[in-house]
């Protein structure tokens, strides 16, 4: 009795400190977002001449701008369609490699396993030309798979790494259960094992997602004009006359959606955590 | 847990292999065949074998480029690690709370490189920003593209608002995948919460943290758009990070060659310092498991 008073006790200061430490945190994260989105609804001379915390004369005008103009909207949609692809290629390859590497040793898989990991080490910059003449050369550049395709490079080994470290945390005698009970690899690997590493997953996803929708260089190196992302068109803002503040942040405003929408649907998937009972 | 030896595990890993050497080892290829030869423009190329690594290894400018690029990154890891692991404990369990928390803190990862320069740009600026003007208004000179060290403490501060989220959120999701039965054996051990973390959570953890250090390091080590966009590498030179360096030689004077020996020998010393870090962390997880 006294012991659960003392550690009630105890409990309570600390759920007070993670409170303080989450929206002090939070805060950091959204006081800057809170200022590209009131910049994307004032005008530019009200940006660039003065400061005020609200928009003083607010305007819809720098999204009318991108909505209406299909050479900027556009742009959302063939980002989203090379990120959809390289999350579903990218999952869709590491998943059973993760699973070799978390439950067998092989012939070279601890090189192999850092082997991916050093396609991420690669200083962009100067690989954009060899990608440019690689693409062009079986005829796909400017097409959403190339872009895909590209961006696999630094996905896929981070989607192997990541399952990696959930599948090893998941008991190896699941598996030995599963098979004793007759269960198929196929079998066993879609109906039993993926649930259980569902939160590995929306992570995964998410991560590639994200890897993939900010990635600049690659992505506008391989398009010209089919499949180019809006994070190259944004690029146009800048013009003679300088930078078009209000509509590079609403632009940017705009780039934050899908994603957000994207964690929204995997935060349960994140959140749950495991169910070792159910199995 | 001792893994069991089978070869035919290789087949799992095989369409991975196929897909990343496909956009790996080619352009790798062409990147160190550029990197022994010299062009006067047009495809006429001529060998000058190891010239280029030669004059880069003298290069002074290199060098102070490297060093600030490596107090950089250790400044990042220092920061960032521990903070995100401390927001990863700290965010809700369950509950709308959690969703919420969780959606708010992504927002900064999906935000595309070249805006995040832009919004920090003018975050910052003295004038127009809320940083700057909230710091001038406290009597604090703060002016990022004359001083370097406000310079410098904005970039840090850039990247900390940009990637600790990515350690919090792995740390959370390595946290959501410790069964409860492990915390309800620490509290009948009357376990402190330091014990609890130190024996429970950071070993569960190690997985994920060891992957979000090692993104973290590449990641801050390759920084590129973020601080061009914000401080164009100045004042001077204080924030010129190799990155910038590099592409200052490759698309700036379109010298190929000595370009692509830097974005080698850039690559290898990642590299290095990577295997050893990994190597250490394998070693530790080994260690481990055998006590």
């Amino acid at each position: 009795m006294s012991a659960a008073k003392k550690n009630a006790s105890a409990r309570k200061p600390k759920v007070r400190l993670s409170v303080v430490v989450m929206i002090v945190y939070l805060l950091f994260l959204l006081v800057p977002i809170y200022w590209l989105v009131i910049m994307s609804f004032k005008s530019n001379s009200e940006i660039l001449g003065m400061f005020t915390l609200f928009p003083a004369d607010f305007t819809l005008k720098n999204y009318q701008t991108i909505l209406s103009d299909p050479s900027w909207y556009m742009g959302y949609v063939n980002s989203f369609i090379y990120v959809s692809l390289n999350t579903v290629i990218s999952l869709s390859v590491a998943l059973p490699a993760a699973y070799a590497f978390s439950r067998y040793r092989f012939f070279g898989d601890n090189h192999l396993f850092f082997w991916l990991l050093t396609n991420r080490m690669a200083p962009p910059a100067v690989f954009a030309l060899p990608f440019f003449q690689l693409y062009s050369s079986v005829s796909l550049f400017d097409t959403h798979i190339a872009v895909a395709l590209a961006h696999c490079l630094f996905n896929v080994p981070l989607a192997v790494w990541i399952l990696e470290g959930f599948m090893r945390g998941v008991p190896r005698e699941i598996d030995e259960t599963a098979f004793i009970d007759g269960y198929g690899f196929t079998r066993f690997f879609t109906k039993i094992f993926i649930p259980m590493i569902a939160p590995g997953i929306g992570v995964t996803a998410f991560f590639c997602f994200m890897f993939s929708w900010v990635e600049l260089l690659l992505s506008r190196t391989l398009t010209s004009v089919e499949a180019k992302p809006i994070t190259a068109i944004m690029t146009r803002t800048v013009s003679a006359s300088g930078l078009d503040w209000g509509v590079l942040a609403a632009a940017g405003v705009l780039t934050i959606i899908p994603g957000a929408i994207v964690i929204y649907f995997v935060r349960n998937h994140i959140a749950k955590g495991f169910a070792l009972g159910r199995v | 847990m001792e893994k069991t030896v089978n070869q035919r595990a290789w087949f799992l890993v095989i369409p991975v292999l196929i897909l990343v050497a496909f956009s790996s080892i080619i352009p790798m290829m062409t990147v160190v065949n550029y990197s022994f030869q010299d062009t006067f423009g047009g495809n006429n190329f001529f060998w000058v074998g190891l010239e280029w690594y030669r004059e880069l290894l003298r290069s002074e400018r290199l060098w102070d480029a490297f060093g600030r690029q490596l107090l950089f990154s250790s400044i990042i890891l220092l920061i960032e690690v521990p903070l995100g692991i401390l927001v990863a404990l700290s965010m809700p369990k369950k509950g709308i709370s959690a969703s919420i928390c969780l959606v708010l803190m992504s927002l900064p990862l999906l935000i595309p490189y070249n805006v995040v320069g832009t919004i920090w740009q003018v975050f910052g600026r003295a004038d127009i920003g809320l940083l700057g003007r909230t710091l001038s208004d406290l009597g604090i000179s703060y002016n990022y593209s004359q001083n370097a060290f406000d310079a410098w403490a904005t970039v840090i501060a850039m990247d900390v608002w940009h990637w600790t989220s990515l350690v919090a959120l792995l740390c959370y999701a390595g946290l959501r995948s410790i069964p409860n039965a492990y915390y309800q054996a620490a509290m009948i051990d009357q376990a402190s919460r330091w014990s609890v973390f130190r024996f429970i959570e950071l070993p569960k953890m190690r997985g994920v943290l060891m992957i979000a250090i090692l993104l973290r390091f590449m990641d801050s080590f390759m920084i590129y758009t973020e601080p061009f966009v914000l401080t164009g590498g100045g004042p001077g030179n204080t924030t010129t990070f190799l990155s910038i360096d590099l592409v200052k030689m490759a698309l700036g004077q379109f010298d190929l060659g000595p370009a692509a020996a830097f974005s080698l020998m850039y690559f290898l010393v990642i590299l290095l310092i990577s295997y050893v870090f990994y190597t250490v962390m394998i070693t530790a997880d080994k260690d481990e498991a055998q006590s």
